[in-house]
């Protein structure tokens, strides 16, 4: 089956110029290295990682937000990479994104019925009744009542405004959702409620996400898959379940034990492994090919790639 | 007798619109040694009640009333400003959030730990300066020289915030009140910094605040919980009791909705609703539009806070 979104060999350089006139120095920064990924149709992935790993570049550079270097983005099978502005518009309305932060994300001097009619509009789909009424159904499917529609955004809480923002994503109902992040800033009590609309909405329309997140106990609950990023690339991918419970790269394992403990009973002392620990730490494996002497992601089960040196 | 001793906490803050209650009535003991998690959604009251009983919060327009705020045997309610002074570094610091706003833009970190020191102490500049070497070392900065010379736009976000953990200590304070020291960083860094403040606060022997939205941080760090909601204190126990039986239906709920307690893609336990608008609180317990098991008297009239036994009370009309 074609998925829903394919990613091969993404790169991202940004190139920085350091002060000094003339004699500035140049210099490139590699900020996502050759990430390939398949997010299937129906599912959630997880992208993982800490800040700087590259996790939001790649999830910008497949909605071509940002764009990539090299590498190209598929979308439903089709090749966007080169798309122009005119012939990409159709394949926006198949691919939406949501933000971690919810009160920027929305114009404080539109309504919510604006807010998440808008789309519609931009798209021309349906007369500005039937666009008012879809928005005001859309509001309803996030848990929001029709009365909420003449409401502005700063009378809402962080969770009410996340499910706004939720609504205008799917409300051209596309194939993939980019979800950045989306329950970062919300309150304890609230992230919960989040989390069961996503996993409640991607089960009735039939949506694929790509979650990124920091938070593995987020991932955990709500992910099919997981992609961990580490310094711009993917070291290790995986269903969920094999990702928490047999994770292989030092990388993940490092980021698993870094989780606070679910009971005090399981305080533990931990040990850090710094930046080049892991780097020298990463998996040698033997029989699966020819040596190259560099790290490279193999795949080392049907569901299961890992960044390693073949020996 | 507690090293900090609180009782019947209240801070307002009259707006245009009505007054905002923050805290509405906390009452909170810390012995000399142990550590506390206050833990809170935004809103409940957690850090202001903390920057109330350390009076960092601007009076007017804050209001700060209680039947007693004691920090180590000093009332903080009546104290002067050179008795809060004396109190701030040497008796309690504290550590935010946000170091990269905590610390002064235009000054090198070495500067600011060396002012600190210095207006707590006699001591000359190259000495304190060599003590600031030793607690950054201390605080597992391997090139202390170098991170004293160093702005705060140079330094990573774990990196400000040991240095400033080692500000904070640079006093050898009492107690130490650390607000969400570590939601602004990454998982990795965040077990790194607590792994950290738990050593030193054994090391020196001293209490701790730790302020927080996290059950997982509380569960790594500390004795006694202190839960908040809606400017209310709603439970307080035991760390392991908190975890193995919560007794309050707020804190059976923040349980309940952990993400990632069992193996598998599921939906959760959700807590309906949105935190109370703290200028317009509801009626009676602060809870009760959200709590599953709530009853007539809960939206009528505020519970009590009672003890269950010698380390745990609750505040719930259902608890006997």
């Amino acid at each position: 089956m074609t998925p829903a979104l394919e990613l091969r060999n993404l790169c991202k350089t940004y190139h920085l110029r350091q002060s000094g006139g003339v004699f500035a120095r140049h210099s490139d920064h590699l900020a996502v290295r050759d990430v390939s990924l398949i997010l299937p149709k129906n599912q959630i992935l997880g992208l993982v990682g800490e800040s700087g790993s590259g996790k939001t570049t790649t999830g910008m550079m497949a909605m071509r937000l940002v764009e990539p270097s090299s590498g190209q983005i598929l979308v439903g099978g089709y090749d966007i990479t080169a798309l122009g502005h005119a012939a990409l518009k159709p394949f926006r309305r198949q691919m939406q994104v949501v933000f971690q932060d919810s009160y920027s994300a929305l114009d404080p001097m539109m309504t919510l019925a604006q807010i998440v009619a808008e789309p519609l509009h931009i798209h021309g789909l349906g007369t500005a009744a039937e666009q008012a009424e879809q928005a005001l159904d859309m509001l309803v499917k996030t848990g929001l009542d029709r009365s909420y529609g003449g409401r502005y955004p700063h009378e809402l809480s962080g969770g009410q405004r996340q499910r706004v923002a939720i609504a205008r994503a799917l409300i051209l109902r596309p194939a993939v959702l980019v979800a950045d992040e989306p329950t970062s800033a919300l309150d304890v009590s609230v992230k919960a409620q989040i989390i069961n609309l996503l996993l409640d909405l991607q089960a009735e329309m039939g949506l694929s996400i790509l979650f990124i997140s920091h938070d593995l106990s987020v991932v955990r609950s709500l992910t099919d898959k997981v992609a961990v990023m580490f310094q711009g690339r993917i070291v290790e991918e995986a269903a969920t379940e094999t990702i928490f419970t047999d994770a292989r790269h030092p990388y993940t394992r490092s980021l698993l034990q870094a989780i606070p403990v679910l009971n005090p009973r399981e305080r533990r002392a931990r040990r850090f492994l710094s930046r080049a620990e892991i780097e020298a730490a990463t998996p040698r494996l033997s029989g699966y090919g020819v040596s190259t002497g560099k790290p490279e992601l193999i795949q080392i089960a049907p569901d299961h790639r890992l960044e390693a040196i073949l020996q | 007798m507690p090293l900090l001793d609180i009782e019947n906490l209240t801070v307002s803050f009259p707006q245009h619109e009505g007054v905002v209650q923050a805290v509405r009535g906390v009452s909170l003991s810390v012995a000399a040694g142990e550590s506390v998690g206050i833990v809170g959604e935004s809103g409940s009251g957690k850090s202001v009640t903390c920057m109330a009983v350390l009076r960092l919060l601007r009076e007017p327009p804050a209001r700060i009333a209680a039947d007693k705020m004691e920090l180590a045997g000093v009332n903080m309610l009546t104290a002067s400003r050179a008795q809060l002074s004396a109190s701030r570094g040497r008796v309690a610091a504290m550590v935010f959030q946000d170091p990269m706003t905590a610390f002064d833009p235009v000054f090198t970190i070495g500067h600011q730990i060396v002012e600190t020191i210095r207006a707590h102490r006699k001591v000359s500049k190259s000495e304190a300066r060599g003590e600031a070497a030793n607690l950054l070392a201390r605080v597992e900065i391997k090139t202390p020289e170098a991170i004293l010379n160093s702005y705060p736009h140079q330094l990573s976000g774990g990196m400000l915030q040991r240095a400033m953990i080692a500000m904070a200590l640079s006093c050898r304070p009492q107690i130490l009140f650390a607000d969400e020291p570590t939601t602004a960083l990454d998982v990795t860094i965040q077990a790194q910094i607590l792994q950290l403040i738990k050593d030193l606060q054994a090391e020196f022997g001293m209490g701790l605040i730790m302020v927080t939205h996290d059950l997982g941080v509380v569960a790594e760090t500390v004795d006694r919980v202190v839960v908040m909601y809606g400017g209310r204190v709603m439970e307080t126990a035991p760390v392991q009791d908190i975890f193995d039986a919560p007794a309050h239906p707020y804190t059976q709920a923040l349980m309940a909705s952990m993400p990632g307690r069992s193996a598998g893609k599921q939906r959760l336990v959700e807590i309906p609703g949105a935190s109370p608008n703290p200028s317009n609180p509801p009626s009676g317990c602060p809870f009760h539009p959200r709590c599953a098991v709530a009853e007539a008297r809960c939206a009528a009239q505020v519970p009590a806070f009672k003890s269950q036994s010698a380390t745990r009370a609750a505040a719930c009309w259902r608890l006997p």
